[in-house]
């Protein structure tokens, strides 16, 4: 699918014309420039590498300056490939907000914030005991039983458990665009998409 | 955050209403949707803050209804909200001015600011 990354600005809610109020969140996306084009007699596949945020030369290495080189812009912070674009591109060509110009609907991956070692309750939406008393002593939030006991005589694997929670690469389909600011490259979704404030996403159509 | 102003810019209506602050005394045109019909409604009171920047401000107004105070919540960029006019500037010292609940009668009156 055609896309760009982007990058999460913040949260805020506007009022729709039925006067809802409807929670958004900002993303500033792009402009992004062409890196790379593979096509089929090449590389086997059709795709349009892009590049996201200048990075100094200084602190990359010989291999991503090179690369950038070849479409005549500095090494990028962020990179992704896609594919599906209605137009050709060349290489060192800049694509804009203005590619999601006439979407309503938009797919957003981003990796989510990290929660740390979690237990069941919050990782897994285990329900816990809901009472304090009749016996319960400091189990409130335990997962209770791991399985049966002498068969099988093990703890299946893929079992729920407490662990690291968060981190991950997480997809939002179908988030509302509310608006697209073209001037300043900024892009209003309805709802909340992964990740912290200033964290890398990548939009799709 | 400076992005951030920007979406606000593009969606608040903050320009649109006279300026005013705690202690005013103002009047709240709001439409209220019955069915099909829509009328509006006025709720005049007296400004006990104001909260929240662009999109999401807020101000709380305060009214004496009878014997009891009715507090009610705007948001300042509600479509909901018809017309806002300030009557009257009053003279208070600090920017929330929670302290009018516990005060009735003639305590609770405010100077009036001049200019």
């Amino acid at each position: 699918m055609a896309g760009l990354i982007g990058k999460k600005v913040g949260m805020t809610s506007i009022f729709s014309a039925e006067g809802k109020n409807i929670p958004c969140t900002v993303i500033e996306v792009g402009p992004c420039v062409v890196t790379q084009v593979k096509t089929i007699e090449k590389d086997g596949y059709e795709a349009v590498q892009i590049g996201y945020e200048d990075k100094k030369e200084k602190r990359s290495n010989k291999a991503q300056i090179g690369h950038t080189k070849k479409a005549g812009t500095l090494p990028k912070r962020k990179v992704a490939e896609f594919s599906g674009f209605k137009d050709d591109h060349q290489l060192g060509d800049t694509l804009t907000v203005e590619l999601f110009n006439d979407d309503t609907w938009l797919d957003i991956t981003g990796v989510s914030k990290g929660k740390g070692f979690q237990g069941v309750v919050k990782r897994h939406g285990f329900a816990g005991v809901n009472d304090a008393t009749h016996g319960q002593h400091n189990r409130m939030r335990a997962p209770g039983s791991l399985g049966a006991s002498s068969y099988p005589a093990r703890v299946f694997k893929g079992m729920r458990m407490a662990g690291r929670m968060g981190g991950d690469r997480v997809k939002v389909q179908s988030l509302r665009v509310m608006k697209i600011i073209a001037e300043s490259n900024l892009l209003v979704v309805k709802g909340s998409v992964p990740g912290p404030r200033g964290g890398y996403l990548i939009i799709e159509k | 955050m400076d992005l951030m102003k920007l979406v606000q810019q593009e969606f608040t209506k903050e320009g649109e209403y006279p300026k005013f602050g705690a202690g005013d005394t103002v009047t709240v045109d709001y439409k209220i949707k019955e069915g099909s019909k829509e009328r509006i409604q006025q709720f005049r009171g007296i400004v006990l803050q104001l909260k929240g920047t662009g999109i999401t401000k807020t101000f709380t107004i305060r009214k004496m209804s009878g014997n009891v105070g009715v507090e009610r919540i705007f948001p300042l960029n509600s479509p909901f909200i018809d017309k806002i006019e300030v009557n009257k500037h009053g003279k208070v010292r600090r920017a929330r001015i929670f302290y009018l609940r516990e005060l009735t009668g003639k305590k609770a009156r405010i100077k009036e600011r001049r200019f």
